[in-house]
């Protein structure tokens, strides 16, 4: 029992006292729990609340820094990354992280999101994927499964999905992770591995939208959709070692991709460096 | 292009803006190729690693408005510049500047349009989308130079006024402008005033991002600084949080009307020449009043009591001031190239006496001061 009123403390302490709760979310939202998973991963790495600058864009779960005692910024629909890349680069020393939806991240900002990656900038990116816009009703987002109902795909989805994962591997981001809101310890530790991974780190946080894409597709309430994660997550160790065939209904979990290619910010430091212009920048 | 030694240059339009805002202190730009602005990004990629600030090359213009409104947040000087295509591509996130109160400034080197129109010809076309561009109710500051020296002194100008009043403001020069050489001294430092953002001094707890201070303008916090506040685009109260509260919705909105309109006497600048005993103004801004200069010295060789106004402030528009000056002249002629934008203002603010009249032009050509002297002929 001292062990959980610890971590409402802990919760507690990184949420704006005077923000007033209940927050916009449905019941049994996922956003709730990356929120929890992102705070706590903020708390073990100790890192001082005012150097931290959370992002959004536009979105149910771009709402998450409003609720946030850090500094925040909430932007337009599918700009987030765009926003913290002047952050970042005006201001290398502060923590950059994106909160920002599959609609937000890949569809309006999908050419901010390659972009970010191939820069390889230092921000980390929670990508809250519930694959479909949930704050304009249920519409098929980039991310839907084809086939899939959605309030815009009332005979079904006849588009194709993108893979944030393979995206961002090939666009050169060099922290590339998978999690879920089922999995709740490992999404910290990627969470908390995206903060310390200097360049660009990716998140694609599998987070149930019961309220749309569960009812639409029969896959039910936010307990059932949790455990669809929970029964088709394989972790990357194990999924290496499984034959193509096991892996058809499954999807792959934990840290996939790992590079130490230059950051953005170093690469411009090199460079003040090489004109001898540091010392002015430092002033 | 930087020789220490020597104070007067052949500068460029578009080079001179460079100068201006690095005098103002810029610190960070970030844009998108395009003509006929590009000069721009490439004098800033330049000199702004030189001088230990950022540029950044992002991967369009709507990137390269929010990532200067992310640096401006973190308590930089920030800018872009950019061209009628750009300049729409923008318009989203200069509302984003707008409700958020964000300093920066962007500069619209103008080409005709619509769509990609003319890339490599003057228009003056972007007049009306400088003060109504993007969605929803705000006042704006827009700034357009007629000469080099010009683009040098408004883009020092443009700096002042937008961390002054916390407000984007948008400069317009144009493709003539930008690409013109002329001799301009740049003033040694301290010269020319200066202004930096006035940050707040009291603890995290009675510091409010957005208060409505007497003075209208509050200071303003950068990320790093301790305070930990909340920016918004949705319409917030004064602490930063979304609302849905009308008095309070209401007040933000007047908040960003009257912050400008208010000191409207300290934003607009006015140039008039040989006005004192003209009976007939001739009213332009930008590329056009060169040749209004030289028409109305024509005018008075041919004994003609002409005189030129340039507005070097567009927005907000000088209505009382506007008013005043035209109360001694019989007729008006506004000069634009465009199909007759900021005519209507001028009609709407005119004395009942004053007879105005439109001279548009928009075939991509400058206006020749023959055809400004031909309309002076004309309604005279």
């Amino acid at each position: 029992m001292e062990k959980i009123s610890h971590e409402s403390d802990i919760t507690h302490h990184y949420l704006r006292p005077k923000k007033k709760f209940p927050n916009v979310w449905c019941a049994g939202c996922g956003n709730g729990i990356v929120m929890g998973a992102l705070i706590r991963s903020i708390d073990n790495l100790k890192l001082d609340k005012d150097k931290v600058v959370v992002v959004s864009g536009i979105g149910c779960s771009s709402r998450m820094p409003v609720y946030l005692d850090f500094n925040t910024l909430h932007t337009t629909h599918g700009r987030a990354l765009a926003f913290a890349t002047g952050v970042k680069v005006a201001r290398p020393e502060l923590k950059v992280i994106v909160i920002t939806g599959d609609g937000d991240a890949l569809a309006i900002g999908g050419n901010h999101f390659i972009h970010a990656c191939r820069r390889n900038i230092d921000i980390t990116t929670i990508l809250v994927n519930n694959k479909i816009y949930g704050m304009t009703g249920g519409q098929f987002a980039p991310t839907t499964p084809g086939g899939s109902f959605a309030t815009t795909a009332p005979y079904g989805n006849y588009e194709k999905q993108f893979d944030a994962v393979q995206l961002a591997i090939g666009a050169g981001a060099s922290y590339v992770s998978r999690g879920t809101v089922y999995h709740v310890q490992q999404l910290e530790k990627l969470i908390q591995g995206g903060i310390q991974k200097r360049g660009f780190a990716l998140v694609d946080t599998y987070s149930n939208c019961h309220t749309y894409y569960g009812r639409f597709n029969k896959e039910g309430d936010a307990v059932r959709m949790l455990d669809w994660f929970k029964k088709h997550a394989m972790p990357i160790q194990a999924a290496r070692k499984l034959p193509a065939e096991k892996m058809k209904d499954k999807f792959v979990t934990g840290l996939i991709h790992e590079t130490d290619a230059t950051e953005f910010c170093q690469e411009y430091d090199m460079l003040l460096e090489r004109l001898g212009s540091k010392k002015e920048a430092e002033k | 292009m930087t020789n220490k030694n020597k104070s007067s240059r052949l500068l460029q339009g578009n080079e001179a803006c460079v100068h201006g805002a690095l005098y103002a202190g810029v610190e960070f730009f970030a844009g998108y190729p395009i003509t006929p602005s590009t000069e721009l990004a490439e004098g800033m990629s330049r000199e702004m690693p030189r001088t230990g600030g950022r540029f950044i090359q992002m991967e369009d213009e709507i990137a390269s408005i929010a990532a200067v409104i992310g640096a401006s947040n973190t308590g930089c000087k920030a800018m872009t510049a950019t061209s009628g295509p750009g300049f729409s591509l923008m318009q989203e996130n200069i509302g984003y500047a707008y409700i958020t109160e964000t300093p920066c400034v962007i500069i619209n080197v103008q080409r005709g349009g619509p769509s990609t129109g003319l890339p490599t010809k003057i228009a003056q076309s972007d007049t009306m989308q400088a003060r109504w561009g993007t969605h929803g109710d705000y006042t704006a500051i827009t700034l357009a130079p007629s000469t080099v020296k010009e683009c040098f002194d408004e883009t020092v100008r443009a700096f002042n006024l937008s961390e002054r009043f916390r407000t984007p403001v948008v400069l317009l020069s144009d493709e003539v402008l930008g690409h013109m050489r002329e001799m301009i001294t740049i003033p040694e430092k301290g010269a020319v005033e200066v202004y930096n953002r006035h940050k707040p001094d009291v603890p995290h707890d009675w510091y409010h991002h957005f208060e409505i201070t007497p003075s209208l303008v509050g200071p303003m916090a950068s990320f790093g600084d301790g305070y930990r506040h909340n920016v918004t685009g949705l319409t917030h109260d004064q602490e930063g949080f979304p609302t849905a509260n009308p008095v309070e919705i209401k007040e933000k909105l007047d908040k960003l009307r009257n912050k400008i309109e208010r000191y409207t006497d300290e934003i607009y600048k006015i140039r008039t020449d040989m006005m004192d005993d003209a009976n007939i103004a001739v009213l332009s801004y930008g590329t056009v009043s060169r040749a209004a200069r030289q028409a109305i010295m024509m005018g008075r060789e041919r004994r003609l009591k002409v005189g030129a106004i340039q507005l070097q402030t567009i927005w907000p528009f000088p209505d009382l001031k506007l008013k005043e000056m035209l109360s001694g002249v019989r007729k008006v002629i506004v000069a634009e190239l465009n199909m007759g934008q900021l005519v209507n203002e001028v009609k709407r603010v005119a004395p009942r006496h004053t007879e105005v009249f439109s001279l548009d032009r928009y075939d991509g050509e400058v206006m020749a001061p023959q055809q400004i002297l031909e309309k002076i002929r004309e309604v005279k």
